[in-house]
């Protein structure tokens, strides 16, 4: 036991994932543009409330705009950490999810593409995914973050493609 | 350049009024003047508005900024309070059941409502690397002398990334074995008590303390490796005969001045690389699951050593849902100068569901365990079918309902009837 102890605390700690290059490599990777805000407004806000189950906790939100569509990058809790996903979404239904942070120490699996792959094509109806998402045993709270995250950005591009209304 | 159609204009609309005497040339000159100046003062006005303007679009992003860095740290993770978790979960049960093998004018029948389980969880995150989990349990409601329940620590340990993908434990926890025993919130299983295989083979819910590293081999393959404490049957050799237990479930030390002669060595493999499913296998080795406390026929001492093999599937596909688990000791063979067939403990189960919706759920389960297998034969072999149904008022809060069918061996207690159960986790 003593020796295990002993070797577990030599074990090199290797570097964490870079955040800011992970969101860059899959920006540039769907060739989009510069970054625009959408302000959300109380229909915004009161919609957000729903989807997440907690109010916003921004203002605003960045987005891109990518040939045809939308891109969003958010952060949302699973269980106690953020996790950052970023959403394509094209002609109104999702091209591409793709977690880029997950901060976590047990339920990963989200980010493998057996997981993500399943909500390309997902489109909204009444503010429900049209498809149900396969969890993964053990990381429900994570699975749910990643499936709010996808409905969220489906409704806010159907919104800044619709344009602000006076 | 503006000049051209404002003068233009101006000498159409005066030419139009043939009424008025034409301006003088002097006249029309002043005038183009005043408006001249009028032009000017507007301009700048709209300078100054265009600036004000870019201004409080500045002030608009700052402001917002800073609303959001202050409900990101009142919400988020630089101060004490959010870097300091609190959650728990709670189960209260009535269980209405008789019993089939009642010896008669002993009336072993239960009819009880129990809160079963009070459950406190405190974490907090020193850094992004290093977290402390706890869990604190109050069994059964009252815990004191001559009281039915029980204060226990269940978990607590420090947990350190040593990687984004491998972490370290050290200290107080559950031992990676089965469905139940990590993941054991009321809300997420069916039935109303906790299936019997685990329980009373595994046995959950069962926890040790040591040291243990985890993680991911590859992407969806998952591994725990744990040196922790061992199990430590009771032994009474004070007595004529002297009395050992013999059931795994007895040997839990609970990390309450346990003895540590020996030790348990534990290894799971975890497969989680298809969306919905979990299949996983552990291995533990015992040392001696008597702690240098076992003396043979012969008034040897012996190391009585042992080996835990479970396999299970979970697999939730849209409303099916299928879980299967079997778990078998093999202990050495000395054990059964304690009781017959001793050496070897088994069970399986297996528990189909179906989830009409998000708030309503139905299951079956067929389970069979026996603490003297080695013997074999079924006369020592427990039964039991359960059939019921959850209803979640929310995702963490579940009604429960299930009837049993016990099947025991003879001259043992064999429970058939119903239980209802409400469970919360937060």
């Amino acid at each position: 036991m003593r020796y295990v102890l002993l070797l577990m605390l030599l074990l090199p700690a290797l570097s964490q994932a870079d955040l800011a290059s992970a969101t860059q490599r899959f920006l540039a990777s769907e060739s989009a543009g510069e970054p625009l805000q959408w302000w959300l407004d109380g229909a915004d806000r009161d919609m957000g409330t729903e989807i997440l189950g907690h109010a916003p906790g921004y203002l605003r939100l960045r987005y891109w705009p990518v040939d045809g569509g939308t891109v969003w990058i958010m952060d949302e809790i699973g269980k106690e950490r953020p996790i950052t996903v970023g959403v394509v979404v094209r002609a109104g239904a999702i091209t591409r999810v793709k977690v880029l942070e997950y901060r976590e120490s047990r339920g990963g699996e989200v980010r493998y593409p057996f997981f993500t792959k399943q909500f390309q094509g997902a489109t909204l109806h009444e503010q429900q995914l049209d498809r149900s998402i396969d969890g993964i045993s053990g990381a429900t709270l994570s699975v749910r973050a990643v499936r709010n995250v996808a409905r969220l950005a489906l409704y806010l591009d159907a919104r800044v493609s619709a344009g602000r209304t006076p | 350049m503006m000049h051209k159609p404002l003068v233009v204009g101006l000498t159409a609309a005066l030419l139009a009024m043939p009424a008025l005497a034409a301006p003088s040339t002097e006249e029309m000159w002043k005038i183009i003047q005043q408006q001249q100046e009028q032009i000017r003062v507007l301009q700048q006005q709209l300078e100054k508005q265009q600036t004000q303007l870019h201004e409080t679009d500045i002030k608009v992003e700052a402001t917002a900024t800073a609303v959001e860095t202050v409900s990101a740290s009142s919400s988020g993770l630089d101060n004490w309070a959010a870097k300091t978790t609190v959650g728990g979960y709670a189960e209260m049960h009535y269980n209405n059941l008789e019993n089939q093998n009642n010896v008669p004018g002993k009336d072993n029948d239960k009819n009880e409502i129990d809160f079963h389980r009070f459950v406190v969880f405190l974490g907090h995150e020193f850094n992004d690397r290093l977290r402390f989990f706890s869990e604190i349990e109050l069994e059964h409601s009252v815990a004191g002398d001559d009281q039915n329940g029980e204060v226990e620590l269940e978990q607590a340990y420090i947990e350190y990334d040593l990687s984004d993908t491998q972490h370290a434990t050290a200290g107080l926890f559950l031992v990676p074995v089965g469905i139940l025993n990590e993941t054991h919130e009321p809300n997420t299983f069916y039935g109303v008590e906790r299936n019997n295989v685990e329980k009373n083979i595994i046995p959950t819910t069962w926890w040790e303390g040591g040291v243990a590293l985890g993680g991911e081999v590859v992407p969806g393959v998952g591994y725990d490796i744990a040196v922790t404490s061992g199990l430590g049957l009771d032994t009474d050799v004070t007595g004529v005969p002297a009395t050992y237990d013999y059931k795994v479930r007895d040997g839990r030390q609970k990390v309450s001045e346990a003895e540590a002669n020996a030790l348990a060595y534990t290894g799971r493999l975890k497969y989680t690389g298809i969306a919905g499913l979990e299949l996983a296998t552990t291995v533990q080795y015992q040392q001696d699951i008597y702690q240098d406390n076992f003396i043979d026929a012969l008034g040897n001492r012996e190391d009585i050593d042992a080996w835990l093999y479970e396999a299970h599937a979970v697999y939730e596909s849209g409303p099916f849902g299928l879980r299967a688990l079997i778990a078998r000791w093999d202990i050495n063979n000395d054990i059964e100068q304690v009781a017959l067939g001793a050496n070897v403990q088994e069970g399986w189960y297996i528990e189909p569901s179906w989830r009409f919706s998000e708030a309503v759920g139905v299951f079956t389960r067929y389970s069979e365990w026996d603490n003297q297998a080695g013997a074999g034969g079924n006369n020592t072999r427990y039964e039991e079918w359960d059939v019921g149904i959850n209803y979640w008022l929310h995702e963490q809060v579940v009604l429960k309902a299930d009837y049993q069918f016990q099947n025991a061996p003879k001259g043992n207690d064999a429970y058939d009837g119903f239980n209802l159960g409400i469970g919360v986790s937060f």
